[in-house]
């Protein structure tokens, strides 16, 4: 039972056939060879597959690859351009926002999409946004000093 | 995950038509959470979906009947964020906010939630306390049922096969009264609650004594509860710490539950007792308040 669906993914229209019960997340990784995001827990709760399905969150993991038909996804590789950094990349990098790096792509997407929703976040804010984003490393103090560090010098 | 066949029609109509042509077989999807989540677990493994996502009109938060009436397919997320719900119902809005994650929230969807019928989550808790009513739509036609009689055994809820959640109306709170929703999170601030309590209390226009309180109840059973014998304990009463205290002992015997990895069934009866009082405390707070504004 294989579906042909049609994605913008990171700006660009990709055509795809699948089968229908194939994830969000396979079909960026296998069939769209887009790696950056991760599986974790496969249930939703780790936040490593983390993606923007028309610029909200969502995790590509529970997500069917059908569902998103005619959809706009974004990935961390989509983020800022070729060989570039996004404003969020650099700041995790500057603030020693990763050590293993398995959630790395995933806390980039949602910090992103935290500064999209709220562009000056409190500290309670980036917390309660980023409680689902899990990092087994723990390193929770300098992600959240990065997502602080992103907003600042988006407003300098 | 098993193979099956998907189906993203662009009315009600012709969803409910695929529904009743493919009987069992078919399920419903809308924001995929519970669903897939299940199926990637193998728990249930459907032969036909109807993703109800491409369908216009049911992701509407729109004022009804004093109340407000949220169509399925609107996400957890956005009643939490509604001016329109955070204005006339707050302990709603306060209600979503506490369930899962951001992300987890801007996907799944009301009409989704009180579908899969899990006991374990919030917003049943709480749209069972304000009154709330669900509304159902087959090939026959529609009907409405309060949330309290939806719920019918463990995953289990009174939809009819081809059925489908299309809204729930959640009425206002009445004058001089206060509500709170209290979850019992010792693990994780992204988990399902060891115990939630809502409860409504209204008092009489002198701001003293018990007009009614509604009390439900979530993750003590196989479904949401009401604590009637609770409820029956206060109404008319002059309301004090005792009491409350009282009320919350008597749902020991109406709770049944299961022991897991948040507590023992012993455990859990405990501290339903405890977040009654502590859910009632904060409603009584907030009713006298509300009364002074009123008086």
């Amino acid at each position: 039972m294989n579906r042909k669906i049609r994605l913008t993914v990171n700006g660009t229209a990709r055509a795809v056939e699948i089968p229908t019960y194939r994830t969000l997340l396979d079909c960026l990784r296998n069939d769209l060879g887009l790696t950056g995001s991760k599986e974790g827990c496969g249930v939703g709760v780790c936040g490593a597959c983390t993606v923007l399905l028309d610029g909200k969150m969502i995790s590509s993991c529970i997500a069917l690859a059908v569902s998103a038909d005619g959809h706009e996804v974004t990935t961390v590789e989509g983020l800022a351009g070729d060989e570039r950094l996004h404003p969020v990349q650099q700041a995790f990098i500057d603030a020693g926002g990763f050590q293993c790096g398995i959630c790395t792509p995933g806390q980039v997407v949602s910090a992103k999409a935290l500064l999209d929703a709220i562009p000056n976040p409190s500290d309670a804010e980036i917390r309660e946004w980023m409680l689902g984003n899990l990092c087994r490393c723990t390193g929770y103090y300098k992600i959240i000093e990065s997502i602080r560090t992103a907003a600042q010098r988006s407003r300098a | 995950m098993n193979a099956f066949e998907y189906a993203a029609p662009r009315t009600l109509d012709e969803a409910l038509a695929v529904l009743r042509e493919h009987g069992d077989e078919a399920r419903v999807i809308a924001g995929g959470t519970a669903l897939v989540t299940m199926m990637r677990q193998r728990l249930v493994s459907p032969g036909y979906l109807v993703s109800l996502r491409e369908i216009p009109g049911l992701g509407r938060i729109e004022v009804a009947n004093g109340g407000v009436r949220i169509g399925a397919l609107v996400t957890h997320r956005e009643v939490e964020t509604s001016p329109l719900v955070r204005e006339r119902i707050p302990v709603l809005a306060e209600t979503f906010r506490r369930v899962a994650s951001v992300r987890i929230r801007d996907m799944a969807t009301v009409g989704g939630a009180l579908a899969h019928a899990d006991p374990n989550q919030d917003p049943p808790v709480t749209l069972i306390a304000l009154g709330s009513r669900v509304e159902i739509r087959g090939a026959g036609g529609g009907r409405e049922l309060p949330v309290e009689d939806f719920f019918r055994d463990y995953y289990e809820s009174a939809l009819e096969p081809g059925e489908v959640v299309t809204g729930v109306v959640v009425p206002q709170l009445p004058a001089a009264s206060g509500a709170a929703y209290v979850k019992f999170l010792p693990r994780t601030a992204d988990d399902y609650a060891t115990v939630a309590v809502a409860a409504i209390v209204t008092l009489e226009s002198d701001g003293e004594r018990c007009r009614a309180a509604r009390i439900a109840l979530g993750s003590v059973g196989v479904t949401p509860l009401r604590a009637r014998a609770a409820e029956a304990l206060l109404a008319g009463q002059r309301l004090g710490a005792g009491l409350l205290q009282a009320a919350g002992e008597s749902v020991k015997g109406a709770v049944d539950p299961l022991s897991d990895h948040r507590g023992s069934a012993a455990y859990k009866r405990e501290m339903a007792a405890v977040m009654v009082g502590r859910a009632l405390s904060q409603a009584w707070e907030a009713a006298r308040s509300s009364a002074r504004g009123t008086q």
